[in-house]
């Protein structure tokens, strides 16, 4: 924790700011910062591309990217976690949601600049090694899932959601997972699986 | 047990009877009694997948990318109608990262769409017709790459509605006219007309209903690796073996040197059961360029070019005697197949399901230029129904009776399309489950009775649908040194839960724990054969093949253990997962111990579907109830609750089969209520291209849903005593929903879906009085 939150502080010292002003401006800012001088390690972006710090699952990440890569293209197609999925490609099905600074979003519709200095949660970073998340647990028991491809959106905006709300009502899983499309048609199952994850964390605290 | 013969096997799948030469057990296995006390199979145990699905781990075809893989991207034509006069490819060829460019005039000529047109071809028919595909370093650079692809194209008259496309002066999609094969499908018994003449009631309605397209959530996908001539495809498939010989036929190249490879996908619904033209485009590219090809469809392919439901316009006419007695029955219908060969009939419903001695149907599939349909869930039978048991409430009306009543009055204890016994039929108890669980008394007795600006109202519809499977289906299960087993079989997982129940069966077998079983799908090099994934046959088909290779797995056992302990194989009996001497039980040995002493060796058994019995029907039967709320002031439908009472043999698993029911009637409720494709009637092209204007069910448009199975088991059909439940569960919420909206309202709604603004329309002729 530490360490990230150091990486991140020499980030945005870097940036010249101490203030991380709107996705867009941010964005800017660190296209700006790499595409000018030289950062600490003396490399300089290929031609069309710009240097990204972020941190991802908890890792430190740093790469050259083209500045119109989305985040769901970042994590997919450069970092290989492929458990986030891309369905729709255009912010309307919620099978790209990660979290963003804590916050649920869809990877598809932001650039992964748009990310940098934060911290990104995927799926995959709910795992410890082998052992899987009780919200993740939660969707086994509960079956809160067909195919499996709208899984880890889901399991995301459930994430985010108990984050949020710990201990939420029927109603509140209606509207806090109203934006993730499942085709298959697994949702009682899956409002089920967020209402089960939401006891046991009630249970853990007692 | 382990002999075989050869069948001509008949069994439904999708659209159609199919007859295929099969192997079958000489000697069927017997059958699970309906009261078998069963440790594994009926259980609620979790998905076999689950763990690779919550992980975010599970790798599906459209996650895999392969070292040097390049990427395809298609090139669609933007005219419903239009005949290619040219192509020019050298700018896009000369953009760095470009790598290969086929058309149709580079590319072989592949026959496609049943001979009916090529993989390129140069007459185009629709709005989204395949003009060139590219292949690049980058998916971003071949997409950019098909704008620089200059082709000048004559542009054809179009016809985008069935009704038009059937004038004789409409703009013709093939030289022989728009009607597919060039007359109707016609079906007749007994005599409609002299019943209509007898009849005492006599009703006649036009129903309608819209295209509606899958939109699984994994788009239409394909990987393609030639290592020399051989060919590994990794496909977003229902079929394996079917991509497997579409590919050696389009390629002319062996079916050995193609193998074929489905692990997960992001379901179906049918649109996945045919090879596409991408997975073709993709293998000649890669041919070309020496690389691996990647290629997938983007939101808006997927709502244009690769399947959907036909829509249809049905004109019912039903007659009955006072009593409630029908009589007679005649079904008219017309529907679009799109650009290409597809069914678009949807009165086997009505053929089918209600005692009814003088029918007569005709039906004509109808070319249009749009996108070509495909099996989507039930074809014919989720619009059919619609119509079917819209026509059935009416009559019930007419005769003053309770429509449930009318139904029973109605009832066939036999198929009345071939005079055959059915194997089950529990749609008696299907109705009487359903009934008391929804409250049927509390529905209002006069239609549109109940006040106040929300209506409610309860609906009901029946369903019918085939899902009994059949050979050929095969299933090997290899048993290793440690007396762990692996089932292999040709079948595919798309999200239904088919390795977790292949699973159950193996492990309640051989009484092992579940995870000491592993399953092995969908891959045509080391799966033996089995259907593809559709016609909710997959679960009826599989079961009983893995059944059969378990226990031949059994009695291959007890040979070894007659031979370690040096007694006649009758003695030896398998208890619990040991070898045990029936006349002196203290003396046994553990399968694992068993094992130990067979070494390197693994054990291999190959199990198959047994011959369906003769002189039988087998059908799938159910009931759904419908509590609707109809928001009179703003024309919204909610629908609140739905019961399904289904008869569908034997449960396998009460916790996934649950999640397929509500599956099916989510998606009933969309294409009651919402999902729509909606074409631009001046130039021919859809307009609801992403998931924004193609509306779907979300989670709070989800009523509670209780499922109620009424069968035990059918044993007569097959040894596992299972039918399927994938369409069963879709087929009749549309119907029951409109029937529930009729009696909150007392108007009925004759056209699908039932959109706020066809609300409206028919409450108050469009604008809300006062």
């Amino acid at each position: 924790m530490a360490e990230k939150d150091i990486s991140r502080r020499i980030f945005i010292k870097r940036l010249g700011t101490g203030v991380a002003g709107s996705g867009l401006a941010l964005s800017q800012l660190s296209a700006a910062v790499s595409a000018g001088k030289d950062d600490d390690a003396g490399e300089k972006a290929p031609k069309d591309q710009v240097l990204l710090q972020l941190t991802v699952n908890g890792k430190a990440v740093r790469l050259h990217i083209p500045a119109s890569l989305t985040l769901a293209e970042l994590l997919r197609d450069r970092l290989n976690l492929s458990g986030t999925k891309v369905v729709c490609n255009h912010g309307e099905c919620g099978a790209c949601t990660v979290l963003l600074d804590g916050k649920a979003v869809y990877s598809c519709h932001i650039l992964a600049l748009d990310a940098a200095g934060k911290e990104v949660l995927t799926v995959e970073g709910l795992l410890k090694g082998e052992e899987l998340h009780p919200l993740q647990e939660a969707f086994v028991k509960e079956d809160g899932l067909q195919c499996g491809f709208c899984t880890p959106g889901q399991i995301m905006s459930a994430y985010a959601l108990l984050k949020q709300k710990p201990h939420p009502t029927p109603d509140d899983i209606r509207e806090g997972m109203a934006g993730n499309l499942c085709r298959c048609g697994a949702y009682p199952k899956i409002a089920q699986s967020v209402l089960a994850a939401a006891k046991s964390n009630a249970r853990a605290e007692r | 047990m382990a002999d075989k013969k050869v069948i001509k096997s008949r069994y439904f799948f999708e659209e159609d009877f199919e007859e295929q030469l099969a192997e079958v057990p000489a000697e069927k296995v017997a059958a699970w009694d309906k009261k078998a006390k069963l440790k594994i199979v009926g259980k609620g145990v979790d998905r076999y997948d689950a763990y690779d699905k919550v992980s975010g781990t599970a790798r599906y075809t459209f996650d895999i990318q392969l070292p040097h893989m390049a990427y395809a991207k298609t090139l669609r034509c933007p005219y419903a109608h239009a005949c290619i006069k040219s192509i020019d490819v050298s700018q896009a060829e000369k953009m760095p990262g470009v790598l290969a460019v086929l058309t149709a005039d580079n590319a072989p000529k592949i026959k496609w769409y049943r001979g009916t047109s090529y993989l390129f071809d140069r007459h185009l028919r629709y709005a989204g017709d395949e003009v060139a595909c590219v292949a690049a370093k980058s998916e971003r650079i071949a997409a950019q790459a098909l704008k620089k692809i200059k082709v000048e194209y004559e542009v054809l008259p179009f016809v985008a509605d069935a009704g038009k496309a059937m004038q004789p002066d409409a703009p013709k999609l093939y030289e022989n006219g728009n009607i597919a094969g060039g007359k109707p499908s016609v079906y007749e018994r007994g005599n409609a007309d002299e019943g209509f003449n007898r009849a005492d009631v006599v009703v006649e309605e036009t129903f309608d209903t819209q295209v509606v397209v899958h939109n699984p959530t994994e788009p239409h996908c394909s990987v393609v690796n030639w290592d020399g001539d051989k060919l590994t495809v990794w496909d977003s498939t229902q079929s394996v073996f079917g991509v497997r010989n579409a590919l050696a036929d389009s390629l002319d190249i062996p079916a050995n040197h193609v193998r074929v490879i489905k692990k997960y996908m992001g379901g179906g619904f049918g649109s996945k059961l045919a090879a596409g033209k991408y997975t073709i485009m993709a293998a000649l590219l890669a041919r070309t360029i020496g690389r691996p090809v990647k290629i997938s469809m983007d939101r808006e392919e997927m709502n244009l070019a690769v399947g959907n439901r036909p829509d249809s316009v049905q004109k019912l006419k039903f007659g009955a005697k006072k009593d409630g007695t029908l009589l007679a029955m005649s079904h008219y219908s017309y529907g679009a197949a799109g650009a290409y060969p597809s069914g678009a009939g949807c009165s086997w419903p009505l053929r089918s399901i209600y005692k009814c001695p003088n029918v007569r149907t005709e039906e004509y599939t109808v070319f249009i230029n749009a996108g070509p349909g495909r099996p989507f869930r039930a074809p014919g039978h989720v619009q059919g129904t619609f119509a079917l048991e819209a026509m059935i409430d009416t009559m019930a009306e007419k005769t003053g009776m309770d429509p449930l009543d009318f139904r029973l009055k109605n009832y066939s204890e036999i198929d009345p399309v071939s005079g055959q016994p059915y194997t089950t039929k529990r749609l008696r108890e299907a109705y009487e489950a359903g009934a008391k669980a929804i409250g049927w008394e509390n529905r209002n007795k006069k239609p549109g009775s109940d006040s106040g600006v929300i209506k409610r109202g309860l609906g009901m519809a029946s369903q019918i649908w085939w899902g009994g499977g059949g050979p050929p289906t095969y299933a090997n299960l290899k048993m290793n040194r440690d007396g762990s087993v692996e089932v292999l079989c040709g079948t595919q997982d798309i999200g239904t839960g088919t390795y977790t129940i292949l699973a159950q069966v193996a492990a309640e077998v051989l009484e092992l724990p579940m995870d000491k079983v592993s399953v092995i799908l969908g891959d045509t090099a080391v799966t033996p054969y089995a259907h593809g994934s559709g016609g909710s046959v997959t679960a009826p088909s599989t079961t009983p093949a893995v059944r059969h290779a378990a226990e031949l797995m059994k009695e291959k056992l007890i040979g070894y253990a007659a031979a370690q302990m040096n007694l006649p194989p009758e003695r030896i009996a398998y208890r619990s997962g040991e070898l045990v001497d029936r006349d002196n039980p203290a003396q046994k040995m553990s399968v694992s111990a068993l094992m130990r002493k067979v070494r390197e060796q693994v054990l291999v058994t190959t199990g198959m579907r047994e011959a369906n019995p003769e002189g039988y029907a087998v059908n799938t039967f159910g009931a759904q109830f419908a509590e609707v709320e109809v928001h009179t002031d703003t024309g919204k439908i909610v629908v609140k609750r739905i019961v399904a009472a289904h008869d569908i043999g034997r449960t396998l698993n009460r916790k996934l089969l649950e999640n397929q029911f509500e599956g099916g009637i989510m998606q009933g409720i969309g294409f009651a209520l919402m999902e729509e494709r909606v074409i631009d009637r001046n130039t021919g092209k859809v307009l609801t291209t992403n998931l924004e204007n193609y509306k779907m069910t979300l989670l709070p448009d989800m009523p509670e849903i209780e499922v109620i199975i009424v069968s035990d088991a059918d044993p007569l059909l097959n040894n596992t005593g299972v039918k399927g439940i994938g369409e069963p569960a879709h087929i009749p919420t549309a119907a029951a929903i409109a029937n529930a909206v009729y009696n909150a309202t007392g108007v009925r709604f004759k056209s699908l879906p039932l959109t706020p603004d066809k609300v409206l329309q028919g409450l108050y002729g469009g604008v809300k009085q006062g």
